[in-house]
């Protein structure tokens, strides 16, 4: 028997989501991530999980991530002097991709807002949701209130073949238009779906009640065409899909123009800038940006990490944010921000890995075309 | 008669006629995942004992394989460079590294056998 010595600092306990269980009983390897015992992958392992998504349909936990309801009839106002995007032009059972920005112009988060009858639902990153809630919180005018979503599930069901496994279990779900949202049955549960997801291919994002959960996800992995799939192969399919991280490629150090994210910003509110960080961006984005967000294709076999200085001529011009192997390409990919004077697709560039300079190209993104249903 | 021994970084070595053959264990093979790229030493390359002389990348990291003894690199397995899957299919066998004609043979004895290894795993599992 051990005794633990009482001036040990204990290590914060991992939560867990309401499908730890399961994961566990499909053999699962659990990693730290966010503060939570995720899934990194399943026996199957990430390439073959990251080709299950590609090419049929797969079953990621994102439980992790912070959901809430922002309640009140001025909410979507209010949520507008936070981020860029047009929330308040945002029709009912509508989905968008918006960030909070600081008042640089910097990402505090990205987040995906949805309108339904009675509020507007949030989802955020499982890393910044404390941050988020309480950066929202903080600045809510009178009769808008913030509500965290305890105990929910959610579920990301992705692939070419998801929606054909959604028509079974939930058509009124299945026959939703690309980022549009259903409050509806799957399976028997009550559920809010999503169309979208972070992988670039079809699917939905399901959030149901933590004790309903497991059920759900046994039904959606008894049809033929579902697998379950990782954190691994997640990130290795948002990475081909060139969809930015928060933490990697997007932080409170990047602004949304050099981050690509310009696209974000609402025709209404590009008129405007009455957000946080938006007088500063409209500055950035007269003068261009000093740097840019691109995609980068190593020419050898030799991925490049995170972290990894790019070079012209031996000097350097930016650093990788992402990088890996593509298991659709064959091949490593990464992304990163370089100086805008080498941003150009098709410019040459050097990646300094393991003291040896690598050719690379500036690339375009997506590196796998997105197969979003429009 | 070949001997196989094992090191705390999860190298196998198999001295057979004085020429050592080098690679990664199945426990560290799974350990690792699906493995994407491997950089081998160049043959003539000398070694020290546990320099890092290979790099082993899966898809969600890179990681160090040390020279288990010293000596003069011999030749590279270049099946596994085009194919680096195979250390995950044969880590043992067909998946090998690197050949090295060791400096001193006689600290092979001092890496442990296949017993001691299985223990040292299952110890830090």
């Amino acid at each position: 028997m051990t005794e633990t010595p009482l001036t040990t600092p204990q290590p914060t306990p991992l939560q867990a989501t309401p499908l730890d269980a399961l994961h566990r009983g499909l053999g699962a390897r659990m990693v730290p991530f966010a503060g939570y015992a995720m899934p990194v992958q399943y026996p199957a392992g990430i390439i073959a999980e990251h080709n299950q998504t590609r090419n049929s349909a797969a079953l990621f936990d994102v439980s992790h991530m912070g959901q809430a309801k922002l309640i009140g009839a001025g909410a979507a106002a209010a949520l507008e002097r936070l981020v860029p995007g047009d929330i308040i032009g945002l029709k009912p059972f509508r989905q968008r991709y918006t960030l909070l920005t600081t008042d640089a112009g910097t990402i505090i988060d990205d987040l995906m807002v949805a309108t339904l009858p009675d509020a507007l639902f949030l989802v955020v990153n499982a890393s910044r949701k404390a941050v988020d809630f309480a950066h929202i919180a903080a600045q809510l005018p009178g009769g808008v209130t913030l509500a965290p979503m305890q105990d929910r599930a959610l579920l990301a069901l992705q692939g070419p073949k998801a929606v054909e496994v959604m028509a079974r279990l939930s058509p009124e779900a299945a026959a939703l238009p690309f980022m549009g949202v259903a409050d509806t049955r799957v399976g028997g549960h009550a559920c809010l779906v999503s169309r979208s997801g972070y992988t670039g291919e079809d699917g939905f994002e399901i959030s149901v009640a933590a004790g309903e959960a497991e059920a759900l996800a046994r039904a959606l992995l008894a049809e033929p065409e579902v697998g379950p799939a990782g954190l691994g192969a997640r990130d290795s399919l948002r990475l081909e899909a060139g969809l930015c991280l928060w933490g990697n490629d997007i932080d409170e150090t990047t602004n949304a123009i050099e981050a690509g994210l310009v696209w974000t910003i609402g025709k209404r509110r590009r008129a405007a800038w009455d957000f946080s960080g938006g007088p500063a961006l409209r500055d950035i984005l007269a003068a261009g940006p000093a740097r840019q967000r691109v995609g980068i294709l190593p020419e050898g076999r030799a991925p490049a990490r995170a972290g990894t200085e790019i070079l012209v001529d031996g000097r350097k011009v930016g650093t990788v944010t992402s990088g890996g192997f593509s298991p659709t390409l064959g091949a490593p990919v990464a992304m990163g921000y370089v100086d805008s004077a080498h941003a150009e697709i098709g410019t040459t560039l050097a990646l300094s890995v393991r003291g040896q300079a690598l050719p690379a190209r500036v690339a375009a993104m997506p590196f796998v075309p997105h197969r979003y249903i429009r | 008669m070949s001997e196989t021994r094992y090191t705390r970084d999860h190298e196998w070595v198999r001295l057979d006629n004085g020429t050592a053959t080098v690679g990664i264990t199945v426990h560290a093979q799974e350990a690792l995942g699906d493995l994407v790229f491997v950089e081998l030493p160049a043959p003539g390359r000398e070694v020290a004992a546990a320099e890092a002389c290979a790099v082993v990348e899966s898809v969600k990291a890179a990681s160090d394989v040390y020279a288990p003894l010293a000596g003069k690199v011999t030749e590279n397995n270049a099946t596994l460079a085009a194919d680096p899957a195979l250390a995950n299919r044969d880590a043992e066998g067909e998946g090998w590294f690197f050949r090295l004609v060791p400096s001193d043979p006689a600290s092979f004895a001092s890496l442990m056998d296949r017993a001691a290894y299985d223990a040292y795993v299952a110890e830090n599992a």
